[in-house]
């Protein structure tokens, strides 16, 4: 029979109806574990944030070099920035729609019967891929690097390739919150590219905003790709920590604030 | 209040997809230290109704306790004292037995230590051992439900779910897994498990609930469902040339019971009311040229009561069909 000594928490521990924030933090972490070990299992799903990086970088510098800044190595200290920022949110695209495949599975209907952190099977999964952001990024540089960009110094590049990381893995959630909804990881890409493209291209990324028409300018300097590019290119070319990095994590702030509610409880509510 | 006797107590379960009641107010009340089992044909509401008992789906309306802990306002609570095996495996395909297992136990908030511990206990237990490290999609249906079953146990929680436990099983492993479920119960453990197959229910349950299209059509010990339906019949065939009217009639006669007659020709269903009374039925047959080329009696089963409760009985069909077809005889005569 049972008995009331059998009713308490694996471990032996009291019940409690919500997770700590120790517990969160615990479980995502190990559900980030998880997400490493499967990035360990199918390194094929690696090919976007080695390749991307590569391509796009010889791509854009020799085709808009000329072009933009007379030559390509006074093109280097623009498109760079440019470039990381872009390749590193494309890859959080893939986020959602790698969470949409992981959530079909039917391990995911486990995790929501356990006793854990509710946030955790997203926000495991959505640390797990700042791995991958951090080898697009790494690969970036070298690619600039290799093409004869000098940033002033490591630490700013260090600082920089954080700054980004931190930021695509806020704007993350806005596809995980995709991933969630969509029916399919097909309509999840598909969704996402939209918001995707006017957010990249609309920017201060690839060229200086002031030969655009107003109109545009004005939602150029509001995006906070912009100011995310802005921030990358000084601390890079300059070495400086402007207003514009805190824009940029403010920014950061606001979408996993709006975000990662949503997402949690779209997820909670999926069946 | 945590109350340890009623591990389960739903009352009015309502649980709709757009239109459709999937689940329309059920009642289900599971003792502590017992097997319940939840009987029913595909789409009658059981994984939606264990959906709302295991926190994966919110009721519409109606309560539900496990443990006297309410599944909606005390949801982390229920979580922690309950374990859910899935209709499909619930597992992650692209990792190894052991990778599984550990994840859930530091999920679990085992140490890395006591994970470990764990882990290759319940891969003893479960006799996959020498599997742990393959990935899963090497595994068979068996190994993954065992699996899947081992995962839910980490914890040992004293109210075990099985979802189909058995579906899409060999009759060997099924064997397996039954003993696996017995095992469980020997343990303490309260189990709830839904099935589709009679015998399942039937060789596990301690009590069983049918259901169909969403609310509880019958509920009780398996001895007592079998009981509801009557008593045992006598199946009689005759042999060519003997008519089938003849031994109706005298069947009447004899016994004042009204015979049904299968389509078939020569096939006659006597409910036995009182064994006694068949010798003197066989007798009669004898004395009146009616010969027998069959006789055998048959036990109601858990499959009849399943059919005449849910209303897609094969005998109530056939007489159905068989009435009509007397009823369309009668007009062209």
């Amino acid at each position: 029979m049972t008995t009331a000594t059998s009713l308490v928490g694996a471990g032996g521990r009291p019940l409690i109806n919500h997770a700590s924030l120790r517990q969160t933090l615990a479980n995502t972490l190990t559900m980030a574990g998880r997400g490493l070990l499967k990035i360990r299992r199918t390194p094929e799903q690696l090919i976007d944030v080695t390749v991307q990086p590569i391509l796009f970088t010889l791509m854009f510098t020799y085709i808009f070099g000329g072009a933009i800044a007379g030559d390509v190595q006074s093109y280097l200290p623009i498109i760079i920035p440019g470039i990381l920022v872009q390749t590193v949110i494309t890859t959080s695209v893939v986020t959602g729609v790698q969470l949409r495949e992981d959530m079909d599975n039917g391990v995911f209907d486990r995790f929501r019967s356990l006793p854990i952190a509710r946030i955790a099977p997203l926000s495991g999964a959505l640390l797990a891929d700042t791995v991958r952001y951090a080898i697009a990024t790494t690969l970036t540089f070298a690619m600039g690097y290799l093409m004869g960009f000098r940033p002033v110094s490591l630490a700013a590049v260090i600082g920089a390739g954080l700054l980004v990381i931190v930021c695509s893995w806020a704007l993350s959630w806005i596809f995980a919150f995709f991933g969630v909804i969509a029916r399919s990881a097909g309509s999840v890409q598909g969704t996402s590219f939209l918001i995707l493209f006017p957010l990249t291209f609309l920017s201060n990324a690839f060229v200086p905003a002031d030969t655009m028409p107003d109109w545009l300018q004005w939602f150029v300097n509001i995006n906070p790709v912009s100011h995310l590019v802005t921030a990358v290119r000084e601390m890079i070319n300059e070495g400086v920590v402007s207003t514009e990095v805190w824009v940029a994590l403010l920014g950061a702030a606001i979408v996993v604030a709006v975000f990662a509610p949503l997402t949690v409880r779209a997820y909670m509510r999926k069946a | 209040m945590t109350d340890t006797r009623i591990a389960v107590e739903a009352r009015g379960l309502v649980k709709s997809f757009g239109t459709n009641r999937a689940v329309d107010g059920v009642d289900l009340t599971v003792e502590a230290g017992t097997v319940y089992g939840v009987l029913g044909p595909n789409g009658a509401g059981k994984t939606t109704t264990i959906s709302m008992l295991a926190t994966l789906l919110r009721p519409d309306a109606g309560t539900a306790r496990v443990f006297g802990h309410d599944v909606v306002r005390e949801s982390q609570i229920v979580r922690q004292l309950i374990g859910l095996t899935g209709q499909f495996a619930s597992v992650d395909e692209k990792l190894s037995a052991t990778e599984n297992l550990m994840i859930f136990s530091r999920l679990l908030g085992l140490s890395r230590t006591d994970a470990r511990r764990r882990t290759s206990e319940l891969l003893e237990e479960f006799h996959l051992t020498d599997a742990a490290t393959r990935p899963l999609a090497k595994f068979s249906g068996g190994m993954r439900r065992r699996l899947d079953l081992a995962a839910s146990l980490i914890a040992q929680p004293p109210l075990i779910f099985l979802d189909e436990p058995t579906t899409g099983l060999d009759p060997r492993t099924r064997g397996q897994m039954w003993d696996t479920i017995r095992r469980l119960v020997a343990t303490g453990s309260t189990v709830l498990l839904t099935t589709q197959y009679l015998d399942e229910a039937d060789q596990l349950a301690d009590r069983i609930a049918v259901i169909d299209r969403g609310t509880v059509v019958a509920e009780g010990t398996a001895l007592e469902l079998k009981a509801s339906v009557g008593q045992a019949s006598l199946l009689l065939r005759l042999r060519s040339g003997s008519s089938v009217e003849t031994a109706r009639s005298i069947i009447g006669r004899v016994l004042g019971i009204e015979a049904i007659v299968s389509p078939e020709a020569g096939r006659l269903t006597v409910p036995m009311s009182d064994p006694d009374r068949v010798t003197v039925l066989l007798v009669a047959f004898r004395d009146e040229g009616v010969h027998l080329a069959e006789m055998s009696v048959q036990q109601p089963t858990l499959d009849e009561v399943f059919l005449t409760l849910t209303g897609k009985g094969i005998p109530d069909d056939d007489l159905a069909a068989h009435e009509h077809a007397d009823t369309v005889e009668g007009v062209r005569a």
